[in-house]
């Protein structure tokens, strides 16, 4: 790890004037930093630490029924709040799904949007990786990809977004408090991150310097809370990242879908929202013959990036098994494997 | 099981009363208050930091490091590099004996595999000399990687494993296959898999003068000491190591290794004590690995099920510099009956590290071939898996036709079968589901591992103060030797525990022999065994001697030591304490020494192996291929169990071991670039305690006369043989996909029709 | 650059002199301080060998830069035990062999603790799993440590019953 700068600023004004000299980073828990400082990926010169700025980790329940939390709360804590766990139980399942809770405790949701590719080309720095080193090529094309993208991937990078909470924020509408020296401004989460083209370094909209100060969900997010979950297949029961995941949600009425809310995870360089395939709900009763209408929509465009033709299989599939338990209905705690294969069902689960 | 064994050259005999028992670890308070000092725990006064720069090609050379600017970053003391590395004694390539293995010491500015040490970046601290070794960004000139087991051409080695043949033919292979009823061939490939102890390998070296201290974690003290005396060009003697605490060792600790001993070169080198440390990525190099096979099983049946033929060939790799060859086949030696048994291994040259032992090196990989080829076999006859093993249950060794010197293998698949509730068991696959749809299957491996035994040596004090000493430079990794052997030793001596003071884990004591393959009870415990009998003999002759004795004149009859007392065999009502045996003869202690070593006359008659049974449930999401094992019953059979809490925790680590090696471990190479691409523990996946809810070992009393005199078998790696297998074929009964490449991923899962 | 922070680490307070931003949590506490109960096995937060308690949360202290925690309050495995007496928790490791070599072990109780404070896992073995998956044990002495972790949350919550009482 390179020597840096350390700057500890005391608002968010402050750290936004430390952040705009070249060569700053945002300390926030440091779970992902701290890695990537450590194996030589970052070496940013100075670190801004946002941890000490009073007010940035609330929950607040808006008067409009929407939701407004502090960019720097910190993962478990969102989890836990019971209030937010009633009415977003996907985003709680995404969340306690994710990682261990010894880094759920430390890890602030700031921190958790703008986490960088576990693609392992891009970790290892004598690699090619257009996203670390921009003009560099892509080792993970021709490389050890059967865990790479199957969708919006270009022939620059092949690399996935990691994070679980993104996949639910996405489906649900979330939208982030953006701060910087222009001042503040809104982008919807699905807008957040940037599919690779010929740019991928650009991982983001934010410009440098911008700090995400609060991430808000409309109140509209909370009416799926009866029918909401989150899936994520992985290669251990817990602590690994997915190999795919889904959110899914839905508004039932009279056994029909008035509305479905659809992202996956695992299988772009951003939660990717299937709006075609909440688009063919709409409408459908909630059965497998509409999920499977759904998952082909969503997955019309994928393709194989290398030797992971199968996670396009396992991402449709992984979509039916989403829209199958949130037709299920949301359970009352999340279960003891929050997100996982095996996971009880109350009353069984429907497996053909 | 007899608590009184019969010692080998004395009348004299004790009673057991620690062995058998099941006690906690003896340095479990140390443990769990953080107190167990660790190599790496280590801080002498003047302690710089040092850590490795390794290289990033697979193959090639060095063209240049940027020294100035690692030297520039403030703190860095010295970068070591082939230049201005101290010489050495010997040179690193030298091999000393068969189980020497070629080291990168900055002999040179070749790279022969990707992670090997290419300089030592010595610091103030650990923040300065990890900069300074990425500061010294180095450039090569970088030649075409091999990997892979096709790299190269295929050669057949002279040796495999530690020592056996590469080829064994036994019977008319090809007859029994050609009059088979039944006939399968199925080929097998299991990855690279890495040893990943929590700890990594760690050294803090200090130098007085020519004399070297060294804190690091080591399987066989001995074997390390002889090495650092070597390359330095000192006298064992002068080389003192201390290891009271390995964090887990699986094979990678059993010779110290290249990055261990640079640090000790380091600290020469700047005249002050250095800690050098592995970084975690840095352990999928220079420390061994097991190495990938591709494993060619070709079995024959008759039409009742019986074996005609059973050929296991494996093709694995080695290194370009060094030769270590997965003994994969030679499980087939010795489990299933069968007229005609053929292995085979051949092997091709890679640019990797050079592999080397990892916990039930071959077995593991060689079990989770054979009991899938059987499990496969069973079903082309049409047989219960459990019936097919019983039918094919070898009497004797096979090849060598041996009887065995205990086996209560049938035993355990009765035990194991009826705890787990195998009976009733649908023999076609995707039959079974649990109430939340999850498909289930259950599948059956048979382990085994032979009981090795090395050459150990102990000393044993009885003192005028009823107190005894045992002491032997045996190393506990986490198997128990603290506790066990300390057992083993209080009943030796006949003394209770609390009475013993149990020295282990330094270089200095008498040289126990590696704590490796499952042999080290049993080496060492019989070299604790022996030296307590010296001890009572010594102490029995004096008093027998004595007219003033109560034992005066019980030569014939014998006596007992019990309790810090030595009674009269013949009559328990006549004896007297140690100490009071000491005091009369005016001696502060009476000293023993023992020995502990294979019989080679029980070993040319019998064959000696321990056995078990594993039954394993898996349930599998059929639509998206997740895989959890959720249930194993082990039933294992290992001769006479020492301490019965920590036998059990060795068969669940062992067990958990064969579940990974069916679903979770697995090393990533680039092809191109030879470099591990999930160098980590976050994507080289190891179990977490959620893939593991229900673990039972059931111990099957087996009692060897033949073994040893402790009739101690070895319990560390048995585990993982049979578990693997049991977890596959559970995979093939759930899903009716028979998985040949492991460990097993959803892609191989999803193939067939969902639901 | 001296850059001096304030932390009370097992209930002492203690000024503490950085010569070096880049020092973490852990390599503070083991390189400087001599607290080296707490372990280092990946130093990635990949495996919760070297997790403690930082303000009453169980964190990989590998991944927290000391810098930043100003202030805190860290409870170490050394801080653990009541004098002589050994923690519930520690107890139960013990009772439930809940570890062979012992190098995950310090990461493994301390996250115990953090767990049953938590209050999520309850008696639930399942939860108690999941709950302990972010500390590896190569030696895989797991099924110890559930047995362990719900013996000593049986106890703690007794105990503490018996307080109120």
């Amino acid at each position: 790890m390179n020597r840096f700068d350390y700057i500890r600023p005391a608002t968010v004004t402050e750290a936004i004037a430390a952040a705009a000299i070249p060569g700053s980073a945002y300390l926030a828990a440091g779970t992902n930093l701290i890695d990537l400082m450590k194996g030589g990926v970052l070496r940013p010169e100075r670190l801004i630490d946002i941890n000490h700025i009073p007010g940035l980790d609330r929950i607040e329940h808006l008067p409009d029924g929407g939701v407004r939390i502090g960019a720097q709360l910190r993962n478990a804590d969102l989890a836990a709040d019971p209030d937010f766990a009633r009415r977003f139980p996907a985003i709680a399942e995404a969340l306690l799904s994710g990682a261990s809770a010894q880094l759920r405790n430390a890890a602030t949701l700031g921190g958790n949007l703008l986490q960088r590719t576990r693609c392992a080309y891009f970790y290892d720095t004598a690699s090619a990786c257009n996203r670390r080193q921009p003009g560099s090529g892509c080792d993970a094309r021709g490389g050890e990809n059967r865990l790479h993208a199957i969708l919006g991937w270009s022939d620059a990078c092949i690399a996935t977004h990691p994070s679980d909470l993104c996949v639910p924020l996405a489906a649900f509408g979330a939208t982030l408090e953006i701060e910087g020296r222009d001042g503040r401004r809104e982008v919807a989460l699905e807008d957040l991150h940037r599919l690779p083209g010929e740019a991928p370094e650009q991982e983001s909209v934010l410009a440098p310097g911008e700090l995400i100060i609060a991430l808000r969900l409309p109140a509209e997010a909370a009416t799926f809370a009866p029918h909401a979950r989150y899936i994520k297949l992985r290669e251990r029961t817990s602590y690994a990242f997915a190999v795919v995941s889904a959110a899914a949600g839905l508004r039932l009425e009279g056994g029909v879908i008035t509305e479905a809310r659809l992202a996956l995870g695992g299988v772009a360089a951003k939660p990717w929202r299937a709006e075609a395939a909440e688009r063919a709900l709409t409408g459908a009763p909630p059965d497998a013959a509409s999920f499977g209408r759904a998952a082909e929509a969503a997955l019309a465009e994928a393709r194989p990036s290398g030797d992971n033709a199968y996670k396009i299989e396992l991402a449709r599939r992984i979509l039916v098994r989403a829209l199958t338990l949130a037709a299920a209905g949301t359970p009352e705690r999340l279960p003891a494997l929050p997100a996982s294969p095996f996971a009880p069902l109350p009353g069984g689960r429907p497996h053909g | 099981m007899a608590d009184t064994l019969p010692l080998d050259s004395a009348a004299n005999a004790r009673h057991g009363s620690s062995i058998g028992q099941p006690l906690t670890r003896r340095d479990g308070v140390l443990k769990v208050t953080g107190q167990a000092r660790y190599a790496a725990d280590n801080h002498p006064p003047g302690l710089l930091h040092a850590v490795l720069a390794v290289s990033r090609i697979a193959r090639g050379r060095v063209a240049f490091l940027d020294l100035a600017a690692a030297k520039a970053h403030p703190g860095v003391v010295e970068v070591m590099t082939p230049a201005n590395r101290p010489l050495l004694a010997q040179d690193p390539d030298e091999k000393q004996g068969p189980f020497s293995f070629r080291l990168d010491l900055l002999q040179n500015d070749h790279v022969r595999y990707a992670g090997q040490p290419i300089a030592v970046v010595i610091a103030e601290t650990l923040e300065a000399a990890t900069e300074g070794a990425t500061l010294l960004a180095p450039r090569y000139e970088a030649e075409s990687t091999r990997l892979g087991l096709d790299a190269g051409e295929a050669f057949v080695p002279p040796a495999i494993g530690a020592g056996s043949p590469p080829e064994v033919r036994h019977g008319d292979i090809e007859a029994g296959l050609a009059g088979a009823a039944h006939r399968i061939e199925a080929t097998y490939e299991t990855p690279a898999q890495y040893h990943n102890a929590m700890e990594p390998h760690a050294i803090v070296a200090s130098w007085d003068g020519n004399r070297l201290l060294v804190d690091t974690p080591s399987q066989g003290l001995a074997w390390a000491r002889a090495r650092l005396a070597g390359l330095f060009g000192i006298a064992p003697e002068d080389v003192h190591v201390r290891s009271p605490f390995l964090g887990g060792g699986f094979g990678s600790k059993g010779l110290i290794s290249g990055p261990q001993i640079l640090g000790a070169v380091a600290a020469r080198m700047v005249g002050r004590p250095v800690k050098l440390v592995l970084r975690r990525e840095q352990m999928y190099g220079p420390v061994g690995h097991r190495a990938p096979t591709q494993q060619v099983l070709r079995l024959g049946a008759a039409p009742d099920g019986g074996l005609t033929a059973l050929a296991h060939h494996v093709r694995t790799v080695t290194s370009s510099f060094d030769d270590f060859y997965e003994a994969a086949c030679d499980v087939s030696h010795t489990l299933y009956a069968s007229p005609a048994i053929v292995t085979t291994a051949d092997a091709v040259r890679v640019d990797t590290g050079t592999p080397i032992f990892m916990r039930a090196p071959g077995e593991a990989s060689g079990s989770i071939a054979l009991e899938s080829a059987i499990d496969e076999m069973a079903l082309a006859c049409g047989m219960d898996p459990l019936e097919f093993r019983l039918r094919n249950y070898a009497e004797v060794e096979p090849i060598s036709g041996k009887p065995f010197s205990s086996k209560a293998l049938r035993e355990c698949y009765r035990q194991g079968a009826e705890r787990f509730g195998w009976a009733g068991r649908p023999l076609a696959p995707r039959q079974m589901r649990d109430e939340n749809g999850l498909l289930v299957g259950w599948g059956l491996g048979t382990a085994t591992f032979p009981a090795i035994m090395f050459q150990g040596q102990a000393r044993a004090v009885l003192r005028r103060d009823g107190s005894g000493l045992a002491e032997l430079g045996a190393q506990d990794m986490g198997q128990g030797a603290w506790t066990a052997l300390a057992q083993i030793a209080a009943d030796s001596l006949g003394l209770p525990l609390a009475r013993l003071e149990f020295r282990a884990g330094d270089s200095n004591l008498p040289d126990a022999g590696i704590a490796g393959g499952s042999g080290h009870t049993a080496t060492a415990g019989t070299a604790l065994h022996s030296a307590g009998a010296d001890a009572i003999g010594k102490l029995a002759a004096l008093a027998m001697a004595d007219e003033r004795s109560p034992l005066f004149g019980a030569g014939n009859a014998g006596v007992i030591a019990r309790e810090g007392m030595l009674l009269r065999r013949d009559d328990e009502s006549r004896g007297e304490s140690f100490a009071a045996i000491l005091g009369r003869a005016g001696l502060e202690e009476v000293e023993g020494r023992g020995h502990g070593a294979a019989d080679a006359a029980a070993q040319e008659h019998y064959a000696m192996h321990a056995h078990g049974a594993v039954f394993a449930e898996v349930k599998v999401d059929p639509e998206l291929g997740q895989i959890r094992a959720t249930r194993l019953v082990g039933a294992f059979a290992a001769g006479r169990i020492i301490n019965p809490r920590l036998v059990r925790s060795q068969y669940y680590g062992g067990m958990i071991w064969g579940v990974s090696f069916a679903l979770h471990e697995k090393a990533v190479l680039d092809r191109r670039s030879g470099r591990v691409m999930n160098a980590d523990l976050a994507e080289y996946h190891v179990p977490v305690n959620a893939d593991v809810p229900s673990l039972e070992a059931i111990l099957v009393e087996e009692i060897d006369p033949h073994v040893n005199p402790l009739g101690v078998k070895g319990v560390g790696e048995i585990g993982i043989t049979g578990s693997a297998g049991a977890v596959a074929n559970a995979v093939w009964h759930a899903t009716g996909i028979r998985p040949r490449r492991f460990p097993i991923g959803p892609e191989a899962l999803i193939g067939g029709a969902p639901g | 650059m001296s850059l001096s922070i304030t932390l009370t680490i097992n209930g002492t307070p203690r000024t503490v002199e950085l010569d070096d931003p880049r020092v973490t949590l852990l390599d503070l506490l083991r390189e400087r301080l001599d607290l080296t109960g707490t372990k280092k096995g990946c130093d990635r937060g990949q495996c919760g060998a070297c997790t403690i308690l930082l303000d009453g949360r169980r964190v990989n202290s590998c991944l927290a830069l000391a810098l930043s925690h100003d202030g805190a309050e860290i409870l170490t495995i050394e801080g653990l035990a009541d004098g002589e007496a050994c923690h519930p928790i520690q107890a139960a490791f013990i009772a439930h062999d809940a570890f062979q070599c012992g190098f995950c072990t310090p990461g493994q109780i301390m996250s115990a603790l953090g767990l049953i404070q938590e209050g999520s896992a309850g008696d639930d073995p399942e939860r108690v799993r999941e709950g302990m998956s972010g500390n590896l044990c190569r030696c895989g002495a797991y099924r110890g440590i559930t047995e362990a972790v719900l013996e000593a949350q049986q106890r703690m919550s007794r105990d503490a019953r018996e307080e109120v009482a």
